[in-house]
């Protein structure tokens, strides 16, 4: 190659027989519940639990932000955890729990956080809100922060390019009972 | 991301038969940088051995009187155990330090010491770099090497090991316990990970197919007098561009023991015996600790963008020895730095 810059001297990721559907990671059977619904599926390994619940089960309220792991618009809760659905994939999830933003409402209610959310106008674009949502409720499962500093530190994982941040601090308060 | 082949361990002996000879193999249980990379595809393992089930979640104390820790342990739980916190606060502090509350539910103990550089030219696979593609060179030299190395690197790379558990794990002399074809082996936590030189490709020296599978502390967890202060760009969730872990033995105001290390200056924790000699013995003040520091950093170099992190280094550390000494240690919650 005469361009020295397009050859670096490594071997290119294109592997058309690794890339294609079908072939050596097709097919891995894994059950699991979302939002409480059992699933029995089979998977491509490489799926992740954000593309399941969005692509195969068509809840889209879980946002893909980054698909990274670096800005917290994916957070569910596995059995009861919160973690980035992006960075999870789901075959190894067997048996696991998962509630997405959209589990949370019982009955038609809103969870406490969402309704907190509303009442503080916690988001302006409202992307990163259902990881905001998910991940408020994992913290307050953990039950590790109680100051708005603590609060802040421990949702840091969750980036809201609105800068909503006094709003969220404010609605997790509430959702805790400290307003 | 490329396709792989999926596999579950049933135990411990099931995941060294399964990664015996077969050096596509990757293990995973965290993936929060394994699966990162390969959506990068930097990794592009042929098959994934999924270790999650493995019994490697606990925490026990050993005879002798420490910790023993579980591989698969999750990071945030390591965190705010008791004994931990209690026992071995400096490391309960630098796990609370790193990444994000989400990431650290996943992350496992045997995982973050595994975890691979943030370097961006590793990440990115149009440009050279010699830990992802050996013999290409190294982009950094010469790039944007803002958060480099200014210790222990080579011509080949000026990558750092991004772990802040790592720089704790560092001062309290953890020992790191592994499985393989070839049996057991424990590895002193000095000599897990590697400096760069001629082969920056390895980051430890784990030997191909073994296993961690569990991480012991000592006794001695210098609870009363620590710190680990980390500096970085933002208050939280990102990466150190210098951090200090510290652990003194105090009788008065002088100093018996001390311990400290660097994270995020080179290519493992900066630990150097003769630096921590430098303060055996003498009062804990200001003037000893910057000769420490001069001592710790006393072969720094820096590549341009990062030659900032030398004097940080040094303040750094000193900031870290005195709040350790007056039993003040960085509260990771409040990001004052008293």
């Amino acid at each position: 190659m005469a361009d020295s810059l397009a050859d670096p001297g490594f071997d290119s990721p294109n592997d058309p027989a690794r890339r294609a559907n079908g072939g050596a990671g097709a097919g891995i059977s894994v059950s699991l519940k979302v939002n409480g619904t059992s699933h029995a599926l089979t998977l491509d390994p490489r799926t992740t639990i954000l593309d399941l619940v969005r692509e195969h089960l068509e809840l889209t309220g879980t946002k893909k932000g980054c698909d990274q792991g670096q800005c917290g618009a994916c957070t569910v809760l596995i059995d009861g955890r919160r973690v980035v659905s992006c960075l999870t994939f789901a075959v190894m999830c067997e048996g696991a729990e998962i509630t997405t933003v959209e589990g949370l409402a019982v009955n038609g209610a809103l969870h406490p956080l969402q309704q907190a959310f509303i009442d503080h106008d916690a988001f302006q674009c409202g992307y990163c809100t259902p990881g905001q949502i998910c991940s408020a409720a994992g913290l307050i499962a953990e039950g590790k922060a109680k100051t708005a500093e603590e609060i802040r530190e421990l949702m840091s994982g969750n980036i809201c390019r609105c800068g909503a941040y006094t709003n969220i601090v404010a609605a997790i308060q509430q959702a805790m009972g400290r307003s | 991301m490329i396709e792989f082949q999926y596999a579950r361990a049933t135990d411990v002996a099931d995941a060294v038969r399964q990664m015996a000879g077969n050096p596509g193999a990757k293990l995973v249980a965290g993936g929060t940088n394994l699966i990162d990379l390969m959506k990068m595809e930097v990794e592009r393992p042929a098959k994934l051995i999924d270790i999650t089930r493995l019994p490697l979640k606990q925490v026990e104390d050993t005879p002798g009187g420490g910790l023993r820790i579980g591989a698969l342990v999750r990071n945030s739980d390591l965190a705010y155990l008791e004994a931990v916190e209690q026992r071995y606060p400096v490391l309960a502090s630098a796990i609370k330090s790193g990444a994000s509350q989400q990431l650290r539910n996943m992350a496992t103990t045997g995982g973050n010491l595994l975890q691979r550089t943030r370097c961006a030219y590793f990440y990115d696979t149009t440009t050279p770099c010699n830990k992802r593609a050996p013999g290409s060179g190294c982009s950094a030299i010469g790039g944007h090497n803002r958060m480099h190395a200014i210790l222990g690197t080579s011509d080949a790379c000026i990558a750092v090991h991004p772990s802040d558990m790592c720089v704790a794990l560092a001062i309290l002399e953890a020992k790191v316990h592994v499985t393989g074809a070839s049996g057991d082996r424990s590895i002193a936590f000095a000599d897990f990970h590697r400096l760069p030189g001629d082969t920056p490709q390895r980051d430890t020296n784990l030997d191909a197919g073994e296993i961690i599978t569990a991480v012991e502390l000592p006794p001695k967890g210098f609870a009363r007098n620590y710190s680990y202060l980390k500096i970085r760009d933002r208050l939280s969730y990102a990466f150190a561009l210098v951090s200090a872990a510290v652990g003194l033995e105090l009788d008065g105001d002088t100093i018996k023991e001390a311990r400290f290390a660097l994270g995020g200056v080179a290519h493992k924790p900066w630990r150097d015996p003769r630096a921590e000699a430098a303060l055996q013995g003498q009062p804990a003040n200001a003037a000893t600790f910057a000769r420490a520091a001069d001592v710790l950093l006393r072969d720094a170099r820096g590549y341009e963008h990062n030659n900032f992190k030398i004097d940080l280094a040094r303040r750094c550390l000193v900031r870290a020895l005195t709040q350790a000494a007056r039993g003040t240690p960085q509260s990771q919650s409040s990001k004052k730095i008293a």
